[in-house]
């Protein structure tokens, strides 16, 4: 499951598992542009991994959720490496609380990182791999889209999305060699989940086939799997990594 | 160049057809073989190579070769 020379632009790449998609992509033979918000150093950490792989590695700072800004990432990664063969819609957030407690700005947080940047990042990678007549997109889902979870109302809500925009643009540019993929992690041992309470981690791992939780690389594995041309004649599917959870 | 050979030019690198068979009544659709995503990628050429908007109820009514050029003239 070679990528050899792809170019991958992977959102949200500076940790958890953004950070595992983009080591992976480059093990596997891709250069890969690793966009972060927040942590730079962690960023250049990964770009560093990259490069002693024999990779290139660009790093771009920018909010996804910003169309300006996700359009601009796009031009930089193209000025760079002159294409953009692969897009992982992977930065996110959470802002957790019951519903009858949440902030519309939580709700508005959420759903503008989650689903609107994906919108963003989608529609200025296209600009260009619709010129090249091939490309792969892989949007990061979770099981929570699929299933619900109380307390995650804005972010459930912006997964379901993220599943229902996979689909429909997985239709409208299927014609020109390009597939738009979703894979839904389930609970995967990452900063965003190391602050839910240990117990209510047993909890959860208790009610999953497999009876643990996964790691970052067990997501990456798939993601590779769907950008390699072992998964030419995929599309607009969701591909769960959850331990058998939902079913 | 005339707005009519850009056009041209544009056209035949977007649908892969030759430059004769671009004349200013053929239809995108029908005599070009485009479709409804090609059209689009037209429109967005055109935007970037004329330096304009092409507002989305404009854009709709863009059948052929010439309504492209008119249009475009216009917008100069």
């Amino acid at each position: 499951m070679q990528i050899e020379g792809k170019i991958a632009f992977v959102t949200g790449a500076s940790r958890g598992i953004g950070r595992a998609i983009a080591l992976t992509l480059a093990e596997a033979g891709a250069d890969v542009v690793v966009n972060y918000a927040g942590n730079a150093a962690a960023a250049e950490e990964v770009a560093a991994e990259i490069r002693k792989m024999g990779r290139r590695a660009l790093i771009l700072q920018g909010d996804v959720s910003q169309t300006e800004a996700a359009a601009s990432m796009l031009d930089a990664v193209v000025a760079e490496f002159g294409r953009c063969d692969i897009l992982v819609n992977n930065a996110g957030i959470t802002r957790d609380g019951l519903l009858m407690r949440m902030k519309e700005e939580d709700w508005d947080a959420v759903l503008d990182t989650n689903l609107k940047g994906v919108f963003n990042c989608t529609k200025a990678a296209l600009k260009y791999m619709m010129k090249q007549r091939s490309g792969k997109i892989v949007n990061i889902a979770s099981v929570v889209g699929i299933m619900g979870n109380a307390g995650q109302a804005n972010y459930a809500a912006a997964k379901a999305g993220c599943i229902g925009f996979t689909k429909s643009a997985a239709k409208e540019v299927a014609s020109r060699g390009i597939t738009v993929n979703a894979v839904a992690p389930g609970l995967i041992a990452t900063d965003m989940t190391s602050v839910l309470p240990e117990k209510v981690i047993e909890e959860m791992a208790s009610g999953i086939p497999l009876k643990r939780a996964g790691q970052p690389v067990d997501v990456a594995k798939a993601v590779l799997f769907l950008v390699s041309d072992d998964a030419a004649y995929i599309t607009g599917q969701t591909l769960n990594v959850d331990g058998g959870m939902v079913m | 160049m005339t707005t009519f050979e850009k056009v041209r030019d544009i056209t035949v690198e977007q649908l892969s057809v030759d430059a004769d068979e671009v004349k200013m009544e053929s239809t995108f659709i029908d005599d070009l073989g485009a479709d409804s995503l090609d059209i689009v990628e037209l429109i967005m050429a055109f935007e970037e190579e004329f330096n304009v908007e092409i507002p989305d109820e404009i854009a709709e009514k863009i059948r052929t070769v010439k309504d492209a050029v008119d249009l475009l003239d216009k917008e100069k």
